[in-house]
């Protein structure tokens, strides 16, 4: 079994490096094919450890010492329990079905091998991150998924917009990362170790000693931890005000846009807080603040995605809102919630992604929803999964989303954790937002009238069977991931990976009242979530099928409403003026001035200056001519009589 | 182990007389012949110091390999040299560097071939020596005698500006050695007659002068190193230095002012060490900060490599003075990896310099269009240079914050900003340069790199992947030395 915990990351991997640096070599047949049996491999492994894991066998144990120093040990070593066992086949099978869409997607691309050692060697990036048993080894591949996401980002990089955005992208996740390194840099300083085993099971002595990092101002210990890392998880899982760089990965093709900025690595950081549950358990102003971040994300990302133009954008503020959910969840303290909904927010945001992958490639790189329209009769599959995506995301009862955010809504609103009003609050406005701007996105894409030109129409047509395979696919555990939320969610799937003190214990209170997937169904239909869902896709059936000229006047009604949406608060520009434009001016400021007129204006080139003004008055005594030296010597004994006088 | 053997001899004379017999090719007629010669004595050079990592004793935290004879019996001066895990991986680096810069001259340099190749072979005698020498006045010769042919490389082949960076270079670094020389002939006098380290590290002091000595050698070193505010030397060097002169520089001859710390200012004054602490700390972080803003907004490649190097420098210093293993052992491993990364930086630029004569970040644009696999081998050290984990950049800065923390959070908080001020210089370095449209014609006419250039940045690829994904090996051979250290800048001499 330890074999094949080793084969998961390090076969895709071995695709990577092959297809990497021998690409040019072998071509672009083997290129993928290599890759796809690789990453094939990793996924018939990671479901052989699940399970393994099902029946009980958790293994916690490292691989090699990295670095011993003073009297800490930093191992690379591994933790297969329930929580990383999940995200291995989540990671896995999207990983795979992005592999088989890309040769769809990238067919005419030069890059393409090069595209498929990224994709690979994101996966096992994704693999040493969730299994990790560490803090250090979570941080390596925190930051190589970071990387990875840099360099698909700017796959395209002759483009000036994709070259922007994944420094962007880079810069704003090195944010959060600095506040990730210090929160596991106060972990160890504290726990003399960063093995998750051992960090954990001394946590709760921790819990009430303080720390004065401002004199005078005490703090909890454990509560600055995790707000740190919880920094961190906040550059990665795109929070506000750290979301900005997610709309503009957009730019990279859309396989890892649904691979990379939906279904996995931007979940990370809900992984890594549902992993360090001990921790947050344990402060209630780093669970609140993670309340009202997530709820902040949720409403006012799903706003911004009403009106949106751009097929993949639309799909990309629905990613943000929806990480906004999961975010809320782990505020709650509901993390198995959070887990559920990280899942099947994984398959259906895939298929969204995939499917807008789909009609791009049919519109011929057109991404603007407003000149397509009526693409239903032309690709049937396309527009059925995208619609089962849907209507799992508006969440609609029966299908996967419905009952993870269900549970979601029910669980902060047993949450008593500060701020739970205000999130609640978001969770359920914004569940109207979602259906509106989801069944926006296919009524304009896939209902009315074409309106597209001419010669794109001609040449409308499904997408081959490698694009479409994947998303039949993953539209199987979009409709059906649901119907396990008894076990997961409220049974005792996470048991041994998630600690909730009983305090917090919303989810279990919530699951007393749990009577089986058709009792929730039931139940729901007498619940506001679902109303407000069926009133959102009723609104986008209006607005943009039977009554196609109100958006236009809408608009024009509410327009200062409008346009602050449209520019998405203003928060790029704002940014854009305070850290890009200030750190230029500050720069420029120390080096002209400190650098070049101080240091070495005045000091050095000051020094040498001085030197030569001495050497130049001391000359004139150097004439040659002997009264000269005669003068200089009786004023010098004159000098030092008098000083010799007056010494007394 | 080779008892008796003069093995640290061997490595300091043997590139030392090989670089003679380069010279003695004489004129550019016989420069193929001085290639050989250089690139054959300098790889020599580097296999016979490889015993002294695999004959190491880590367990041991004296000197090894030590070689004792008199010198002046008159004044008590010896040659006497030895090793501990501290100097021994900073031999290593040199050594292993010197085959890089023959390398990286290969082609470029067409005048004065012998000399040119003749003064890196010396300067990594000399520079060994520095590293090994247990006795104050031979240690004072080497680390005097280092300042020649780094002067000769900038002054000879180096850019148009070179007369007044060679001479900065060499007045800002003399003056600082001035004092040094100084605290030794105090120390000679305060310990009855001895020039030996070993035997000032059991010297006791009173505080003041331990202060005095410190801000001698503090002068001194703090130039090399170079530290804020005695820096400003090193941007300019780096801009005129020929592209080896360049990675010797930030490679090797950065690395003596951090092993003087260690050797010298910890050991022999620590109580002054201990209370001028704060003050090291503060330079240091000013360092990280400051001039990781200044390589900002540099529009000249070298000069924002320079500016980043002693950004990353900082992290040494500051790793030195949190007297935790962790900072001190951190301190090391940067040292070593930033001899990687710094070497490979200067080598990127210059590939790009060899083709298009040209720094100015402004002149490219668009390089990876024509270069692809110089483009990857950039990216990978650009990644390394902004502490990307996996690559061995990270590994010096992880420990020195982990360190960091231990004494101050808001010590750690400042050194930490390097992670976003480090990507986003040298990101946006990369954005301009490599990525984009091709902006210019001559950019049009880039070939990729040669098989030699892939050599080199091979070469360099691996050390920086291997010494981020295993350091075991790196900081297995510092313990012994590094905990000893620490246990005697705890004890106080007063």
């Amino acid at each position: 079994m330890q074999t094949l915990y080793l084969l998961v990351p390090l076969a895709p991997l071995i695709g990577a490096i092959i297809a990497g640096l021998f690409g040019r070599f072998i071509g672009r047949t083997w290129s993928h094919r290599i890759t796809i049996t690789l990453v094939f491999v990793s996924l018939v492994a990671s479901i052989i450890i699940f399970m393994d894991v099902l029946e009980g066998n958790v293994f916690n144990g490292s691989v090699y010492t990295w670095l011993v120093t003073g009297d800490t040990r930093f191992e690379i070593g591994f933790l297969i329990d329930q929580l990383s066992a999940t995200m291995m086949v989540v990671v896995s099978l999207v990983s795979l079905m992005v592999h088989i869409y890309t040769i769809g997607y990238m067919h005419d691309d030069p890059g393409y091998q090069r595209f498929f050692s990224y994709i690979s060697l994101f996966t096992f990036s994704m693999m040493m991150l969730v299994m990790s048993n560490n803090f250090l080894q979570l941080f390596f591949g925190w930051e190589a998924v970071g990387l990875v996401s840099y360099l698909l980002i700017g796959f395209w990089y002759t483009r000036p917009t994709a070259i922007y955005a994944n420094m962007k992208a880079f810069l704003v996740n090195r944010v959060g990362d600095f506040g990730f390194l210090l929160g596991i840099a106060l972990v160890l300083m504290h726990f003399g170790s960063l093995d998750y085993a051992t960090v954990f099971a001394n946590a709760p002595q921790l819990a009430d000693e303080t720390v004065e990092l401002i004199p005078g101002l005490p703090w909890l210990v454990i509560s600055v931890i995790c707000i740190l890392l919880f920094i961190g998880a906040m550059g990665k899982s795109a929070q506000f005000p750290l979301h900005v760089w997610l709309p503009d990965s957009m730019e990279g093709p859309t396989p890892i846009s649904a691979l990379i900025h939906a279904a996995t690595m931007v979940t990370a950081g809900i992984f890594m807080v549902a992993r360090m549950s001990p921790l947050f358990e344990l402060s209630e102003a780093a669970l609140s603040m993670i309340l009202i971040v997530g709820g902040i994300t949720t409403l006012f990302m799903a706003l911004v995605a009403v009106v949106q133009n751009d097929i993949k954008r639309v799909v990309a503020y629905s990613t943000l809102s929806q990480l906004g959910y999961m975010t809320v969840a782990l505020g709650a303290s509901a993390y198995s919630a959070a887990m559920f909904h990280l899942m099947t927010h994984a398959f259906f945001k895939a298929v969204l992604f995939l499917g807008a992958g789909s009609v791009i490639i049919a519109m011929h790189h057109v991404q603007n929803m407003q000149q397509m329209g009526g693409l239903k009769r032309y690709m049937p599959i396309t527009y059925w999964t995208m619609f089962i995506a849907a209507v799992a995301s508006a969440g609609v009862p029966g299908f996967s989303g419905f009952f993870s955010k269900d549970a979601i809504i029910e669980a902060v609103g047993f949450a008593n954790i500060p701020g739970f009003e205000f999130a609640y609050f978001c969770v359920l406005v914004t569940v109207f937002v979602t259906a509106l701007y989801t069944f926006r996105l296919i009524f304009m894409t896939f209902h009315g009238q074409p309106r597209m030109d001419a010669h794109t129409k001609e040449h409308l047509h499904e997408s081959p069977w490698v694009v479409t395979l994947p998303l039949v696919v993953l539209a199987i555990p979009t409709i059906g991931a649901g119907w396990f939320i008894g076990p997961i969610v409220f049974g005792s799937y996470f048991d041994g990976a998630i600690h909730v003190l009983p305090q917090h214990d919303a989810i279990t209170q919530l699951g007393a009242e749990f009577t089986g997937v058709f009792g929730m169904m039931i139940h729901a239909l007498s619940t506001a979530p679902f109303w407000l869902s069926v009133a959102g896709i009723f609104t986008a059936w209006y607005l943009y099928i039977a009554r196609t000229d109100l958006p236009e006047k809408i608009k024009r009604r509410i327009l200062p409403v409008y346009t602050l949406l449209d520019r998405k608060y203003y928060i790029d520009e704002f940014y854009s003026w305070l850290f890009a434009g200030g750190s230029r001016a500050l720069s420029s400021t120390l080096w002209k001035y400190g650098d070049i007129k101080i240091i070495d204006g005045f000091f050095v080139n000051g020094t040498a200056r001085v030197v030569a003004w001495t050497a130049m008055f001391v000359r004139r005594f150097q004439t040659g001519y002997i009264y000269h030296y005669a003068f200089s010597m009786i004023v010098g004994v004159f000098i030092l009589i008098t000083l010799w006088l007056y010494q007394y | 182990m080779l008892l008796g053997f003069p093995l640290l001899s061997l490595v300091i004379w043997l590139p030392v007389l090989i670089g003679l017999l380069v010279f003695a090719t004489g004129g550019d007629r016989n420069a193929p012949m001085a290639r050989l010669i250089a690139i054959i004595g300098s790889v020599l050079g580097f296999l016979v110091a490889i015993p002294l990592y695999t004959q190491f004793d880590p367990a041991l935290s004296t000197m090894q390999f030590v070689e004792k004879h008199v010198w002046f019996e008159r004044f008590n001066v010896h040659y006497h040299l030895g090793v501990d895990g501290i100097s021994m991986p900073l031999i290593l680096l040199n050594c292993f560097t010197t085959p890089l810069v023959v390398m990286a001259g290969w082609e470029v340099i067409r005048e004065r071939v012998s000399q040119y190749m003749g003064a890196f072979l010396v300067m990594s005698g000399i520079v060994n020596g520095v590293f090994s020498s247990l006795d104050t006045i031979l240690f004072y010769t080497f680390w005097e005698a280092s300042l020649i042919p780094m002067f000769l490389i900038i002054g000879i082949w180096g850019g148009p500006n070179r007369v007044y960076a060679a001479i900065k270079f060499f007045l800002y670094t003399l003056l600082g050695s001035l004092l040094m020389l100084v605290a030794f002939i105090y120390l000679y006098q305060a310990s009855d007659g001895s020039f030996s380290i070993l035997d000032y590290h059991h010297l006791p002091l009173p505080i003041e002068p331990q202060i005095l000595i410190f801000l001698a050698f503090l002068l001194a070193f703090a130039v090399k190193v170079p530290m804020w505010p005695v820096h400003t030397w090193l941007p300019d060097a780096h801009v005129e230095a020929p592209t080896g002169g360049s990675v010797l520089l930030a490679a090797i001859l950065l690395k003596m002012g951090g092993y003087g710390f260690l050797r010298f200012s910890l050991p022999i004054v620590p109580d002054a060490s201990q209370y001028l602490a704060g003050m090291m700390i503060a330079l240091s972080l000013i360092a990280v900060v400051y001039i990781g803003l200044v390589a900002l907004m540099q529009v000249d490649m070298k000069k924002l490599i320079a500016y980043s190097s002693i950004a990353h420098m900082g992290f040494v210093t500051l790793g030195f003075f949190l007297f935790n293993a962790y900072g001190l052992e951190g301190a090391m491993v940067q040292m070593i990896s930033h001899g990687f990364i710094s070497a490979a930086m200067f080598l990127c630029v210059g590939v790009l310099y060899d083709r298009l004569h040209s720094r100015q970040i402004a002149d490219y644009g668009g390089v990876v269009n024509k270069m692809p696999v110089f483009a990857a081998f950039f990216m990978l050290f650009a990644m390394a240079n902004a502490g990307l984990p996996g690559t061995s950049g990270f590994v010096g800065e992880f420990m020195v914050i982990m360190g960091a923390v231990k004494v101050n959070f808001w010590y750690a908080f400042l050194a930490a900003t390097t992670l976003i001020f480090g990507a986003a210089y040298t990101l946006w370095l990369y954005k301009r340069v490599i990525f984009g449209e091709v902006a210019s014609p001559a950019v049009e006419g880039l070939k990729d790199i040669s098989k030699r250039e892939f050599a080199i940045l091979a070469i360099l690829a691996i050390s920086v992947l291997w010494l981020g994904v295993y350091p075991f090996p790196l900081t297995e051979v510092m313990h012994a030395t590094v905990n000893e250290l620490l246990v005697h800048v705890a004890n106080s001499k007063l």
